[in-house]
C-alpha cells in the first residue's frame, strides 16, 4: 500500500514537472515556431516591463550609494517646487539599471579583440556600464580623499562638490584609474535619464520631472488637442502605472 | 548535416515589408510560399499594447525592438587605410529584427522619389556636364523610370492608406501639395494629417519666404481606412510614440496592419520565426539557387529547398548573405571590379533646434505622429540650379517633429550648463516652447568608389562567419550640400520667431555612434550593366536567375527622401515581373 502511494506520488510529481516544463516553453517567446493559417496569438502573451521596487541598493555598495546620491543632487539640485536627483529617485534608477541587463551589456557585441578606435568608431571598451560605475565611483572618492583631507565626494561642502565636478567636466580634475570626464558625462546622462524616464524604473518619483516641464505622460490620445494651437494642455501627467492617487496602497 | 524539408515553390528570406508584399503577390499565383524570419512574430496586443508601449527608456534608449548586436553586427571604419572595429552597440542606424521588420518601428514617411532621381547620372551629366561631378563619385541610373514605377507607388500608397495632399495630379500642379513631385495617377487615399502649432508655424514662415510648403505624406492615418485587402486601420491619435515604437492603435502602416492578417489565412502560405537563414544554396553551376539553409532557435540546421528564392531582408543583411553565399562578384574598390558591396550609401541629415519665448509660444510638443510635418522641396534633387553652388544633390526639409519624449527632448539653449541649477531652470523654461525638428534636413547621399561593404578580416559572428565591414565617410559634396540646406532651414526656423537657434551641420568624419536614420542603401544595386550592378531592372540577380533581391540594397545611390515607399513600390514592380514574365518562362528577364 505504501509502495502504491509512493508510485502515485512519484507519478504526480513527474506529471507536475512535465507540466511545468511545458508551461515554461509555452511562455518563452524565444523559440522557433511555424505560422500557418492564423495569426499566432495567445491570451496574456504580453511582456510588460519589470517595475523597479523600492528598498536597499541592488548594485551599489553603501559608499557608492552615498556618492551617487550626492552626484544626483549636484546634477539636479532640489528647489522649492521640484525635488532634486536624490529624492526623485535617480540614484535608485541607476542602481536598478546597473543591476539588470544594461549593466551587464546584455545583447551587445562583446567579442574580442578590443582595440582603441577613433571617436567615430564608437564605444570599444570591454567594460560594461556596471564596471565603469564601480571603477569611476571608487576613483572619484580616492581622488577627493587625496585632495580634501580624507573626505569622500559625498562628504564635501556643496561648493567643493561643484568645483570637483566642474573640474571633471573640463578635464582639469583628473581621476586616478578612470577617465573622469567620460565618467561624469555618463553620470549626467543617467541621472537626467532617470528624472525623465517612466517612474516604473525607480526615478522621476511621483512624476516630478514630468510635472516640472509640463509633459503629460503616457496619455495616448491627443485627437482633441492637435488643432488647439498655443493653448496649454491642462491635464496632469500619468505614468504607465497611472497616478499615485489612483493606487493609494503603494504610497 | 542539415535536416531537409519538403520543397516549396518559393522561399522568402525575411518577413518585413518586401517579404510580406512578395508573399502576398506570389500566393495569389497559387504558389506554395514559405517565409523564414530571423526574429520573433510581433503584433500590437503582444509586443506593444497601449498599456506599456509608451516607454521611452525601453524602446528608444534600450532598443527593445531592434536586432541585438550579439546576434549580428558589422564592423566599421571611415577609410580604407584604417582598421575596422565592431559596432558593439547600435548608433548611426537601427537594424530591424522580427516579423514586420522596420515597418514595425518606422515613422511612416511616404515619399516618392523625383523622376530625375531614377536617371540621375544622365540627368546631371546633361545639365551640368560630366566634369561637374566629383571624380570618385559613382552614381548611376536605376534602369527604371519614374513613369514605370508610378503604378506601383500608387499601389503601395493605397495599401497603406497614406494621408497626404497631392501636388501633381496627372500633370496638373495642385495647390497645397508638393509642386515638385512627379505626376501621380490618383490623389492620396486619405487627406493629410492635422498639424500641431509649431508645424503650421513652419508652413507660414516658409510661405513668407516664398516657398511652397505642404504636409508630409504620412503612413499614420488621418482617418479610418479599409485597404484593398479589407484590413481596417484606425485614425492616428498623435500620441507621439511612433519611430522606435510599435503602434498599438493600428494607425501606422506596417505589414501587421496592411498585409499579414490577410496573407496568413491563405492555405499556400506559411512562415517560420526565430529562424535565421545562413546561406542561399546554389547548384554546381553556381547559376541556380536550390533553396536556403537556416538555423532555428535550438541551433538545429535545416535546409528549405525551393524553385525561387526571394532575398527580402534589410539592406545590410541582403548584402551580407550574398557575400556569404558567394553569389555575385564581391566589389573591389582598388581594382574597381565586382558588384556586391558596391555603391553603399546612407542619408545626409542635420537639424536646427529653435528656442522660442515661452511667454508667447506653447507648442505642446508631445503631440505628434511619426510622419507629421510641414515640408518644402525647393532644395531637393535637382529642383534648383546647382551650378553656382559646386555640389549635387539635396533634400527636403521641414518641421517634422514627431513628439517630445522627455528623455530625448529636454533641450536647453546653446551656452546653458549641462547640469546643475541653471540646467534645471532652463529645461523647465524651454520644454514647451522649443522646436526640435529631429530629421529636419533630409539630404541625399550619393555613391563613391571607396565607400562600400565587404567581409571583415578579424571579427566574426555567433556562427563564426566574418562580420560585414562598412567603409563609409562623408565626402565634400555631401558636406557642402548639407551646409547649404541647413542654412536655408535655419532661416525658416528664425522666421518662425525663434530667439535662439542650435544649428547642427552634418560634418566629416561619418560617425557610427550617433543616430542618422536607418536609411542604408546599396551594396546589391539594380542597373543595366552586370559589371556595375548586382541586379537587373527587375531586381533579379544577374548571376542566379531564380534569385530576386528586394529592398533598398538595390538603390544605386540615395535620394533626398525616406526610402520605404520606393522600397515597397520596387517590391510590387519585381512581383509583377515575376508574375507576368518570369513564371511563364523562368530564366533571365534581361539579356546582358
Amino acid at each position: 500500500m505504501d509502495k502504491n502511494r509512493d508510485d502515485r506520488l512519484r507519478f504526480h510529481r513527474r506529471e507536475l514537472l512535465v507540466g511545468a516544463a511545458y508551461l515554461t516553453l509555452g511562455m518563452s517567446k524565444a523559440h522557433a515556431t511555424m505560422i500557418v493559417g492564423h495569426l499566432p496569438w495567445t491570451p496574456n502573451a504580453g511582456n510588460p516591463p519589470t517595475a523597479a521596487l523600492p528598498g536597499p541598493w541592488m548594485f551599489f555598495t553603501g559608499e557608492e550609494g552615498r556618492a551617487i546620491e550626492a552626484l544626483a543632487d549636484c546634477i539636479i539640485p532640489p528647489d522649492p517646487q521640484t525635488p532634486g536627483g536624490k529624492d526623485s529617485g535617480s540614484a535608485i534608477f541607476i542602481d536598478r539599471q546597473l543591476a539588470g541587463p544594461y549593466g551587464r551589456q546584455e545583447g551587445l557585441y562583446v567579442r574580442p579583440p578590443f582595440m582603441k578606435g577613433t571617436r567615430s568608431q564608437g564605444h570599444q571598451s570591454e567594460q560594461g556600464p556596471a564596471q565603469e560605475y564601480r571603477e569611476g565611483l571608487a576613483a572619484l572618492d580616492r581622488s577627493c580623499k587625496a585632495r580634501f583631507e580624507g573626505k569622500a565626494f559625498a562628504m564635501l561642502s556643496d561648493s567643493d562638490k561643484d568645483a570637483v565636478l566642474k573640474g571633471l567636466e573640463c578635464g582639469e580634475f583628473t581621476l586616478d584609474g578612470a577617465d573622469g570626464k567620460a565618467f561624469f558625462a555618463m553620470v549626467i546622462r543617467d541621472v537626467q535619464m532617470g528624472f525623465f524616464a517612466d517612474p516604473i524604473y525607480g526615478g522621476n518619483r511621483d512624476m516630478a520631472g514630468w510635472k516640472m516641464i509640463g509633459y503629460p505622460g503616457s496619455r495616448y490620445n491627443y485627437l482633441d488637442w492637435v488643432n488647439r494651437h498655443n493653448e496649454r494642455f491642462p491635464l496632469p501627467p500619468v505614468s504607465m502605472t497611472g497616478r499615485a492617487e489612483w493606487t493609494p496602497q503603494t504610497r | 548535416m542539415a535536416k531537409i524539408l519538403p520543397k516549396k515553390d518559393v522561399v522568402i528570406i525575411g518577413l518585413g515589408w518586401t517579404g510580406s508584399i512578395m508573399a502576398n503577390e506570389l500566393t495569389d499565383e497559387g504558389l506554395e510560399v514559405m517565409a523564414i524570419e530571423r526574429g520573433p512574430w510581433r503584433d500590437a496586443p503582444t509586443d506593444f499594447p497601449p498599456d506599456y508601449m509608451q516607454d521611452e527608456l525601453r524602446y528608444r534608449v534600450r532598443h527593445e525592438l531592434f536586432l541585438r548586436p550579439d546576434q549580428l553586427t558589422f564592423s566599421f571604419r571611415n577609410r580604407i587605410d584604417q582598421t575596422a572595429l565592431p559596432i558593439r552597440s547600435w548608433g548611426a542606424f537601427m537594424p530591424p529584427n522580427g516579423v514586420g521588420g522596420g515597418g514595425v518601428h518606422w515613422n511612416g514617411e511616404m515619399w516618392r522619389f523625383l523622376p530625375s532621381d531614377f536617371v540621375l547620372k544622365t540627368h546631371l551629366t546633361e545639365r551640368y556636364g560630366a566634369a561637374f561631378l566629383p571624380e570618385d563619385m559613382t552614381i548611376q541610373d536605376w534602369g527604371i523610370t519614374y513613369d514605370e514605377l508610378e503604378p506601383f507607388y500608387d499601389r503601395f500608397e493605397y495599401l497603406c492608406g497614406t494621408s497626404g495632399t497631392a501636388g501633381n495630379l496627372r500633370g496638373r500642379i495642385m495647390e497645397g501639395g508638393n509642386p515638385f513631385e512627379g505626376s501621380r495617377s490618383r490623389p492620396y487615399p486619405t487627406p493629410a494629417q492635422a498639424q500641431p502649432f509649431s508645424h503650421t508655424l513652419f508652413g507660414k514662415a516658409a510661405r513668407e519666404l516664398g516657398y511652397k510648403p505642404f504636409p508630409q505624406p504620412s503612413g499614420n492615418l488621418s482617418q479610418a481606412y479599409t485597404n484593398p485587402h479589407g484590413l481596417r486601420m484606425g485614425p492616428c491619435t498623435y500620441c507621439g510614440f511612433c519611430e522606435w515604437f510599435g503602434c498599438s492603435n493600428y494607425s501606422k502602416a506596417s505589414p501587421q496592419t496592411t498585409i499579414l492578417p490577410y496573407l496568413v489565412r491563405k492555405p499556400n502560405f506559411s512562415a517560420r520565426d526565430h529562424s535565421e537563414v545562413t546561406r542561399i544554396n546554389v547548384d554546381k553551376s553556381g547559376r541556380r539557387a536550390t533553396g536556403v539553409t537556416f538555423v532555428d532557435s535550438s541551433n538545429v540546421e535545416w535546409e528549405q529547398p525551393a524553385d525561387l528564392v526571394i532575398l527580402a531582408a534589410y539592406t545590410m543583411f541582403n548584402v551580407h548573405l550574398l557575400l556569404h553565399s558567394q553569389i555575385g562578384k564581391p566589389y573591389d574598390p582598388i581594382a574597381n571590379t565586382g558588384v556586391v558591396g558596391r555603391n553603399y550609401t546612407h542619408q545626409t541629415i542635420s537639424s536646427v533646434n529653435g528656442f522660442f519665448d515661452n511667454k508667447k509660444y506653447n507648442f505642446n510638443p508631445f503631440i505628434g505622429s511619426g510622419s507629421i510635418g510641414m515640408c518644402i522641396d525647393e532644395f531637393n534633387g535637382d529642383n534648383f540650379d546647382h551650378g553656382p553652388h559646386g555640389f549635387v544633390g539635396g533634400g527636403y526639409m521641414g518641421q517634422v517633429q514627431t513628439g517630445a519624449r522627455p528623455i530625448e527632448s529636454t533641450l536647453v539653449p546653446p551656452g546653458t550648463p549641462k547640469w546643475g541649477a541653471a540646467w534645471k531652470t532652463a529645461v523647465k523654461e524651454n520644454y514647451l516652447s522649443t522646436v526640435k525638428p529631429g530629421t529636419g534636413v533630409h539630404g541625399s547621399f550619393y555613391a563613391y568608389r571607396d565607400i562600400y561593404l565587404d567581409l571583415d578580416p578579424t571579427y566574426s559572428d555567433r556562427f563564426g562567419r566574418p562580420l560585414m565591414r562598412i567603409t563609409m565617410d562623408l565626402k565634400e559634396n555631401e558636406v557642402k550640400q548639407n551646409k547649404f540646406l541647413t542654412d536655408k532651414f535655419a532661416e525658416i526656423i528664425k522666421t518662425m520667431g525663434a530667439d535662439k537657434l542650435a544649428i547642427q551641420y552634418r560634418t566629416a568624419p561619418y560617425d557610427i555612434s550617433t543616430y542618422q536614420t536607418t536609411h542604408l542603401n546599396g551594396g546589391a544595386i539594380m542597373g543595366t550593366d552586370p559589371t556595375t550592378s548586382a541586379l537587373n531592372r527587375y531586381l533579379q540577380s544577374w548571376d542566379v536567375s531564380n534569385l530576386f533581391v528586394l529592398g533598398a540594397s538595390a538603390f544605386p545611390q540615395n535620394a533626398g527622401y525616406n526610402p520605404t515607399l520606393t522600397v515597397g513600390a520596387l517590391a510590387y514592380w519585381a512581383a509583377a515581373a515575376i508574375r507576368d514574365k518570369y513564371l511563364k518562362n523562368p530564366g533571365r528577364l534581361v539579356d546582358a
